[in-house]
């Protein structure tokens, strides 16, 4: 049998911490698995809750922008398929950050009586949200089959998109999931964060609607890049380049501050959490 | 072979006196920022602010020792000496403040019954679950799932949430997964002391065999002592954060029994707090079926009447063995401001060394101060029994009886 020595020392932490992370990944998996199945059974309206949600919230949208505030699609796209493609990911990222940024704390009990590296949690629960997101594809599949509607060849880029939500939630989310053991008020802001954010994200409306002289400030918000992206490869909406690039930097600026937060603060969660 | 060695372990904590929450809001820190900007520098209230805030307090200092494979160590020491600490730090939980440890070997830790069992997920579930979280892999689990299954006495119940089961199925089956662990070194904390007694036997039984026939090494820390002896061959004392003894594990539970003899309180002063001030004891040693006085100082100026002042006693291994509340002589509000008395009747417990834990809240909810092991008295047993043998240690009280024509 091969015996591996460990030191503990002050900041052993930090020296083998993504050696670790790979170690633990078996945890990784049952962990999410684990958050997938309470999920699901918890809930009268099982699955049923994750095709709900996008479609009522589009629905609700249509209805106000489309029929009664008169917005239009600029493509050629049907307005509720523009809809669609932004509240997907929107939907994602919503769920994604705050399920991860209670993640710790909802698992205070492991937290404090188990070691594996912390950023499990937050990961496996953003995972979690991922699947919705799959589920929510499928909506939209048929509905592009309802519309008659056929994406081109870009659609193979969809995945990269997907990522790069990911990567906006996963940082924002261990960055605030920190933020949270500690001071635990900040359960109370990130509704808002979701909540404000519906409206300054290109959900209802397409962001070719902001003037051009904003455009570039606009794009500071990573899910702006995101959503356009989405409706690029779907709906082949033209692609605005700039902006694109300044949400992706933007994007990998959260997951570096996010993780440099998240393992500044890790070594203190057992004492504190 | 040593297969752990610490070199000058210590741990701190900083104890933040303004909360009594265990965390901070962010409100309160913006709110303290605030304050700090409009008082002046200099001034009279500046300084006050700032300077109640923390305090430093070593849960651990300077440890040093070496544990050789094999050993099977019992830890022991008061509550708040640093076992757990100790523990946590060895199991990678919390990381040490000063010092270094080596362990060589994989090491798996017990530190709760059943950490991470989900009550919606049923018991296969929660076995995978369970068994992942203690560090074991997903082919192990399954090797050793039906081993596991019929050792917790549960094939029946395995499809079933485990939010179903009865305490007992739950403790047995969470007991099982750990007992099948088979790490080089396995830490277990006090987990051992829920569950039936039987149960528990055959979990002590099962991780003896391992540990015996393999090789093991295993840490173990109890204030039931019946159990470290039965298991354990060596002992390390701990007393507030430092290395008593470590030597045999019956010179351990030697030194401990002396040293909690020696140290008996019977004032108290806590300047800090925020109700109790000082807490006086009228008689540090009584006999079986006497009574104690409490004299308490208190900070409180007005007066509630839904105030909940408990009085808890317990025994040397840390066991609760009764509450005496306000409420039960029913007595809801402090008549005399500044101070009160607590006279505790009928004392039948067993002769020994018992600890006085108070705490005051509103409402048995919200706490508003706890202070633990602040005073102690002797129960003793001058002329009063004939006995020859002292008490047996699963005791817990003594009556007075009558033996008509015997």
């Amino acid at each position: 049998m091969r015996t591996d020595e460990i030191t503990i020392t002050p900041d052993s932490v930090e020296r083998h911490y993504w050696m670790d992370l790979w170690r633990y990944r078996e945890l990784f998996y049952i962990l999410s698995w684990r958050d997938l199945k309470v999920r699901y059974k918890q809930t009268v309206l099982g699955l049923a809750w994750s095709v709900l949600r996008p479609v009522l919230t589009t629905l609700v949208f249509y209805i106000v922008f489309n029929n009664i505030a008169k917005l239009e699609s600029p493509g050629a796209a049907p307005y509720i398929l523009l809809v669609f493609a932004g509240m997907v990911p929107w939907q994602f990222f919503g769920n994604a950050l705050s399920e991860a940024s209670n993640s710790l704390v909802g698992n205070s009990n492991l937290i404090s009586k188990v070691y594996f590296p912390r950023m499990i949690i937050p990961a496996s629960s953003v995972i979690t949200s991922l699947v919705d997101l799959l589920i929510s594809l499928v909506i939209l599949v048929i509905l592009f089959i309802y519309f008659q509607y056929l994406p081109d060849l870009k659609v193979l880029l969809l995945p990269v998109f997907i990522l790069m939500a990911f990567i906006a939630a996963f940082g924002t989310g261990l960055y605030l999931t920190a933020l949270n053991v500690k001071y635990r008020d900040f359960r109370y802001i990130i509704p808002f964060i979701i909540q404000f954010g519906l409206y300054i994200t290109p959900v209802g409306y397409s962001s070719a609607v902001i003037p051009d002289q904003y455009r570039l400030w606009y794009s500071l918000n990573p899910m702006v890049g995101v959503i356009d992206g989405f409706r690029w490869c779907l709906l082949d909406e033209p692609f605005y380049r700039d902006g694109f690039l300044i949400s992706l930097a933007i994007c990998l600026f959260f997951l570096w501050i996010g993780i440099r937060h998240f393992r500044r603060t890790e070594k203190s969660f057992a004492d504190v959490i | 072979m040593p297969v752990i060695t610490a070199e000058n372990l210590s741990k701190k904590f900083v104890i933040a006196h303004e909360s009594r929450e265990r965390y901070t809001a962010l409100r309160d820190v913006m709110a303290r920022g605030v304050k700090k900007i409009f008082s002046f520098p200099g001034s009279l209230w500046s300084g006050s602010t700032s300077r109640a805030t923390k305090e430093e307090f070593w849960a651990l200092k300077d440890l040093n020792f070496e544990i050789n494979q094999g050993d099977r160590v019992g830890i022991i020491g008061r509550n708040g000496a640093g076992k757990s600490t100790l523990l946590k730090i060895l199991s990678r939980i919390t990381p040490p403040t000063e010092g270094k440890v080596t362990i060589k070997g994989r090491v798996a830790s017990l530190l709760e019954v059943g950490t991470g069992f989900h009550p919606e997920l049923t018991g296969r579930e929660n076995i995978f679950l369970n068994g992942a979280i203690l560090g074991m892999s997903r082919a192990e689990i399954r090797k050793k799932f039906d081993e596991i299954v019929a050792f917790a006495e549960v094939e029946k119940f395995l499809d079933t949430p485990v939010k179903r089961y009865s305490s007992g199925m739950y403790v047995r089956l969470a007991f099982s997964v750990a007992a099948h662990l088979e790490p080089e070194i396995l830490i277990v904390d006090e987990v051992l002391a829920v569950g039936d007694a039987q149960f528990q036997k055959k979990c002590l039984g099962k991780m003896e065999d391992v540990s015996k026939n393999e090789g093991r090494t295993v840490l173990f820390v109890s204030h039931q002592f019946e159990s470290l002896r039965a298991f354990c061959n060596t002992g390390v004392l701990l007393a507030n954060g430092i290395l008593a003894s470590q030597s045999s594990l019956e010179e351990c539970i030697e030194v401990y029994q002396r040293s909690t003899n020696v140290q008996r309180n019977c004032t108290y002063t806590n300047d800090d707090g925020l109700f109790f001030k000082k807490m006086i004891l009228k008689e540090d040693q009584i006999q079986i079926g006497n009574s104690i006085t409490i004299k308490i100082a208190h900070s409180l100026k007005y007066n509630p009447n839904n105030l909940i002042i408990a009085v808890n006693i317990k025994n040397e291994f840390g066991e609760t063995i009764t509450q005496i509340l306000n409420v039960d002589n029913k007595v809801n509000s402090i008549s005399k401001p500044g101070e009160f008395n607590i006279e505790i009747q009928n004392l039948n417990f067993i002769p020994g060394i018992y600890n006085i834990a108070l705490w005051v809240g509103f409402d048995m909810i919200n706490e508003i101060e706890k202070i633990d092991n602040v005073l102690q008295f002797e129960v003793s047993n001058q002329n009063f029994s004939d006995r020859h043998t002292p008490f047996s240690k699963s005791l817990k009280t003594f009556h007075k009886s009558k033996w008509e024509s015997f």
